[in-house]
Formats: C-alpha cells, sequence, structure tokens
C-alpha cells in the first residue's frame, strides 16, 4: 500500500516535469513566446498578441512565468486556440473519447488474439504456423501503421465495399441509440484493426516466448503428473504467467500505441486527438498540439499506474511480497 | 533447445565472437535481411545514377498508372511526378535523418545508462526518474511539437526522433551495468587502480556491446518508421523528397491512384524489415539461450 502512494506522488511529479516541459519548449522555440501560442491565426492580431502577452504575464521572469504557467494548467486551462475559436480543454475533451474506443479496442484485440496466437505456437514451436507467426510478427512490426491504412483503405473502397472507410459516423445516419452504436461500430473495425494489427504481432511472439518459459516450469510438470487434463493445465495455470509480460509490455507501450492512433486518426479520419494534433499542426496551432501532448501524456501515466494493478491482480506474488520487485 | 545452450544467466550473453557470426549468417531470415539492406542502400545511393531521373521534374499527365503509355515505370503522382524516381531518391532522406537519430540516441542513452548503473544510489535514482520523464511521452506526438516550434529541418527531425527514443537504450545500458559491475573481471581492474571512466569505457561496455547492436539494429527501424510518420503529417522537409512526404502529399487521390502511395509505403516497409530481421538474427545469435523467442 505505502508503495503504491509513493507511486502516485511520483506520478503526480512527472506530470510536473512534462508541464515544465512543455512550458520550456515554447520558450525554446525560435520567436517571441506569444506569436508561439497566438498561431498562424493568432499572430496577425495585435490584439490578441498583447492578450496573450497578459494573460501568460510574459514581461515577467522565468520563473513566475512558470508558476503562473502551472496554476493555470492545475485549474484545467490550456489557453485558447485562435483557429478553433475555442478553449483548449473543450477541444480535447471532445476528441478524448473517439481515441479511447479505438486505442482500447485497438488494445483489446491485439492482446486477446496475440495471447491466443502466442498459446499456439508455443504448444507446436516447430510447426510451420509457428514459424510463420514469427515472419509476421517481424512484417507487422516494420509495417508503418499509416501506410496499412491506406492499403486497407484501398481494399475496402475499391474491392470488398463492405465497411466504411473515413469518420466516426454515417453522414446520413438516422436512428435510434443501438442503430448508432452499430454505425459507429462499423466505423471503428478498420482503424481497429490497423492499430491493434501493429502491436498483435509483439504480443503474439511475447506470450510464446513466456508460454514456452511456463510450460517447461515446475508448476506445470506437478500439474500434468497430478493427471489434470492438457486443456486445464494450458488454459487455467500456464494462461496466467503467459499473460503477465503482455499485460506489463501493453502498458509500457500505451505512449506508442497513441502514437499510431495518431497517424490512424489521420488516415481514416477518426475524429481523435490524433486526428486533432494534426489539424493543429497544419495551423500551427501550438496551444492546441501542446494541449494533445499533456493531455495524451496524462493518459499515459495514468495507463501506466493501472497496469501495475492489473499486475497485482493477476500476479498473486506481487500482491503479497511487493518488496520483491 | 539443446542442454548445452542453457547457460547459466551471467555467461549467456557472451562478446560476439566467430561462433555467433557463424550463428547469424546460417539464419535465413537474418540473411535475407542483410540482402534487403544491402538492396535498399544499392538503391539509395547507385539507384539515381541508374535510374538518372529527377523525382521533381513534372515528366508526364498526372496521376497516370504504371503501364500507361508514355509514363514511366511506376506512374505519375499528383503533379504529374515520376513516382519511381521519387522512390529511388527518397530513401537518403530516411536513412540519414535515421543515421543521426541513432547516434544521439546512443549517446544519450549509453551515457546515462552507463553512469546509472555504474554508480547506482542516488545518481542511479535521479537519472532514471529523468529517464522515465521521457518515457511516459507520446514519441510521435513528442517529435511532432518538436518540429511544428521548432521546424522541419533534417537536423531537427533528427534530433526530435533522438529525444524521443533514447530511454530505451539507457534501460538497457543501465540494465548490462548493473549485472556486469560485480564481476570478477571488473573488481580486478578495480583492484589495480582503474579509473572508473576507464572501467566504464573498456572494460564493462566492451562486454556490454551485443545487446546494444541489437537494440541500436531495433532502434534504426524505429527511426525511420518516426521519420517516415513525421513526414507524412506533413512534418517534413517539403524541399526534401522522402517516402514518407510522397505518401502525404498524394493522400488526397490514393484511392484511385494506388500507385502513389502503395510503392513509396513499400521502400518503407522493407527498410524497416531489414533492420527487423538483422536485429532478430543478431540477438539470437549472441544470445542462444533466448533463441526462437
Amino acid at each position: 500500500m505505502k508503495r503504491f502512494a509513493i507511486r502516485i506522488l511520483w506520478s503526480i511529479g512527472l506530470v510536473l516535469a512534462v508541464i515544465f516541459l512543455n512550458f520550456s519548449l515554447i520558450h525554446l522555440a525560435p520567436g517571441d513566446p506569444a506569436t508561439v501560442i497566438a498561431g498562424e491565426s493568432g499572430a496577425g492580431d495585435p490584439a490578441v498578441i498583447d492578450q496573450i502577452r497578459a494573460d501568460y504575464g510574459l514581461d515577467r521572469s522565468f520563473v513566475a512565468q512558470l508558476a503562473s504557467y502551472v496554476v493555470r494548467v492545475a485549474q484545467g486551462d490550456l489557453g485558447d486556440s485562435f483557429f478553433f475559436n475555442q478553449s483548449v480543454v473543450s477541444l480535447i475533451w471532445a476528441r478524448l473519447w473517439p481515441t479511447i474506443l479505438l486505442v482500447a479496442t485497438a488494445l483489446i484485440f491485439a492482446i486477446v488474439v496475440g495471447v491466443l496466437v502466442g498459446i499456439f505456437t508455443a504448444r507446436r514451436p516447430e510447426s510451420r504456423l509457428s514459424h510463420s507467426a514469427t515472419i509476421l510478427a517481424l512484417a507487422g512490426y516494420s509495417m508503418p501503421v499509416f501506410w496499412t491504412g491506406l492499403m486497407l483503405v484501398i481494399l475496402f473502397a475499391s474491392v470488398f465495399k463492405v465497411l466504411p472507410i473515413s469518420g466516426m459516423r454515417d453522414v446520413q445516419f438516422d436512428g435510434g441509440l443501438l442503430a448508432s452504436w452499430v454505425d459507429i461500430g462499423k466505423h471503428l473495425i478498420l482503424p481497429a484493426f490497423t492499430l491493434g494489427f501493429l502491436f498483435l504481432a509483439q504480443y503474439s511472439r511475447l506470450a510464446r516466448a513466456s508460454m514456452l518459459e511456463v510450460l517447461q516450469s515446475d508448476f506445470v510438470r506437478t500439474a500434468r503428473s497430478k493427471g489434470l487434463s492438457e486443456r486445464v493445465v494450458v488454459y487455467k495455470h500456464a494462461l496466467r504467467n503467459a499473460v503477465i509480460p503482455v499485460v506489463t509490455v501493453a502498458g509500457l507501450q500505451f505512449g506508442t500505441m497513441l502514437s499510431g492512433a495518431i497517424l490512424v486518426e489521420t488516415v481514416f479520419n477518426w475524429p481523435g486527438l490524433g486526428r486533432l494534433a494534426f489539424d493543429a499542426v497544419l495551423r500551427r496551432d501550438a496551444p492546441v498540439l501542446l494541449g494533445v501532448l499533456l493531455v495524451s501524456t496524462l493518459l499515459v501515466i495514468v495507463v501506466n499506474l493501472l497496469t501495475d494493478v492489473v499486475y497485482r491482480i493477476i500476479d498473486p506474488r506481487i500482491r503479497v511480497g511487493g518488496a520483491a520487485a | 533447445m539443446s542442454d548445452l545452450m542453457l547457460g547459466s544467466g551471467a555467461e549467456a550473453m557472451a562478446p560476439p565472437g566467430r561462433e555467433a557470426w557463424r550463428m547469424f549468417f546460417r539464419n535465413k531470415a537474418a540473411v535475407a535481411g542483410l540482402f534487403l539492406l544491402l538492396g535498399v542502400i544499392l538503391m539509395t545511393f547507385l539507384g539515381p545514377y541508374v535510374y538518372d531521373e529527377d523525382p521533381k521534374d513534372i515528366v508526364a499527365r498526372p496521376l497516370k498508372g504504371p503501364g500507361t503509355e508514355d509514363v514511366p515505370g511506376l506512374g505519375t503522382d499528383y503533379l504529374g511526378r515520376d513516382v519511381l524516381a521519387g522512390v529511388v531518391n527518397g530513401g537518403l532522406t530516411s536513412l540519414r535523418v535515421a543515421a543521426i537519430a541513432a547516434a544521439l540516441i546512443v549517446m544519450i542513452g549509453v551515457t546515462i545508462g552507463a553512469v546509472s548503473g555504474f554508480y547506482g544510489g542516488v545518481i542511479d535514482n535521479a537519472l532514471m526518474r529523468f529517464t522515465e520523464v521521457f518515457q511516459v511521452l507520446p514519441a510521435l506526438l513528442f517529435a511532432m511539437v518538436v518540429v511544428a516550434l521548432f521546424g522541419p529541418s533534417p537536423w531537427k527531425v533528427s534530433i526530435a526522433i533522438g529525444l524521443v527514443l533514447w530511454p530505451q537504450l539507457a534501460r538497457l545500458t543501465r540494465a548490462e551495468f548493473l549485472r556486469l559491475k560485480n564481476m570478477e573481471f571488473v573488481k580486478a581492474a578495480q583492484a589495480i587502480g582503474s579509473s572508473d571512466l576507464r572501467i566504464i569505457m573498456r572494460v564493462i561496455l566492451p562486454n556490454a556491446l551485443p545487446p546494444l547492436i541489437v537494440a541500436t539494429t531495433l532502434v534504426m527501424g524505429g527511426a525511420i518508421l518516426l521519420e517516415a510518420g513525421l513526414a507524412f503529417l506533413g512534418l517534413g522537409d517539403a524541399n526534401e523528397v522522402s517516402w514518407g512526404l510522397m505518401i502525404g502529399q498524394n493522400r488526397t487521390n490514393f484511392i484511385t491512384s494506388w500507385w502513389t502511395v502503395t510503392f513509396p509505403g513499400l521502400a518503407i516497409f522493407v527498410t524497416v524489415l531489414s533492420f527487423s530481421l538483422i536485429g532478430d538474427g543478431l540477438q539470437d545469435a549472441f544470445n542462444p539461450k533466448l533463441r526462437g523467442r
């Protein structure tokens, strides 16, 4: 419990460090910080520049500016977007859920299928399927995720016209709540598959490696010698252990997954944080870009904490003897 | 897996000897990776002389597919530029950015990891906390912010990529140093009064090299993917020819003009795959215990 409290405290420290990094970037960037913050859309207007100077206290010392920046962020004020003419927080809030939906679906898909493939190939390590899974894993990791997406779009736009290839909802959609969920679900399939495929390969390799190790361990031999069926041994005794490294890596790689989501959202016009970041880049909209960076980093930190919790639930050794880790 | 290969954890990562190289060259996938990389390098450095077309020249009507009359081999893009010329010339940007970024990653990562692992204690704690800050940043997003604020020159793109990818190498170097620093040969070096710097550079580091070489190979692939992603999003240098940029620029018409995005993407894929295959082969060769994982 005490270890966990320390972790939470350190997570808060991490958030502060990232805020500091954000702030330093604005100041290190070439040009007047006020014009950096105003972006392309705001920089032409002297009134906007003066407003930013006053808001951010840009005439004061670096430390005073930093302090007021931290206070503003802590109050949930990430500034305004001059292009979208909205506060950054409200923009991000609207785009956060689509991204979480996309990433969570991709993550679940990658973990479940990855672990299943891993188990299968671990039980027959020298089979042809097992070797092709290894090669496929390397191929999956090496494909630029935006290109995989574009290839799928071409395929589904011209050959199999069964799935929507762009956006999150049908423009002409008109129906009840359930039907609208089905509509979103249909739009979700291709982007989630594209993003999940990138990680599926890695997770299956990981699951396979830990499964190979677990299947040789003493407790599995004991379970077998008790006469338990192979199914019980594999899926009840060994599986739990094979999942641990996958969950750990999935948690640690959450940032990589968000990075992938940026590209996937751009390809499929999925209205999430990534698409917002892309639009912000096009408009040189620094507050939005920095806001997305901060919120995404927060997400990563929260997910890392959650992974720690899940890890403890799956692996009783860590729950009981916390000192070992 | 034979019993011979099950060494104890400590000796599993022997320095790369002749045996390791023999294992590497017996690995079909690794050799395939080596040939792919050789192909990419040949195409990048000799290709422009063999296929002497300017990738920025408008040579035919736009968006004409491969096989159309009077159109170059892989068709033309949205401006009527030669796609094949773009593919041949686009690799230089990627490889250069990846090489600079990898150098930066190794420099930062190995320095921080070595100091952290060797000295331990407070220094280790502080450096690892610092590393963690860069680890929680979503790599592509942070690189986007850096490039958007500081400009898209190849140097800045390389630095942005270097800044986000070094933590992996730092953690690995630290782990190797932690493992090696209490071994007898290190104690021996300390006993004869070698300086810390000498022990880090000449005694421990050479023994930590195999896993670091593997990680560096894999990180090159990651750097190329990141560079391509940035260029795709419009954050590359628009004056350079690059595979990612070609895909990004042709995004409006790609469904009907599939050749404009397929071939540059294939080039990225093959390049990254070659690094993955080589890295994987090196891993198996240096550390037989982990074979086939």
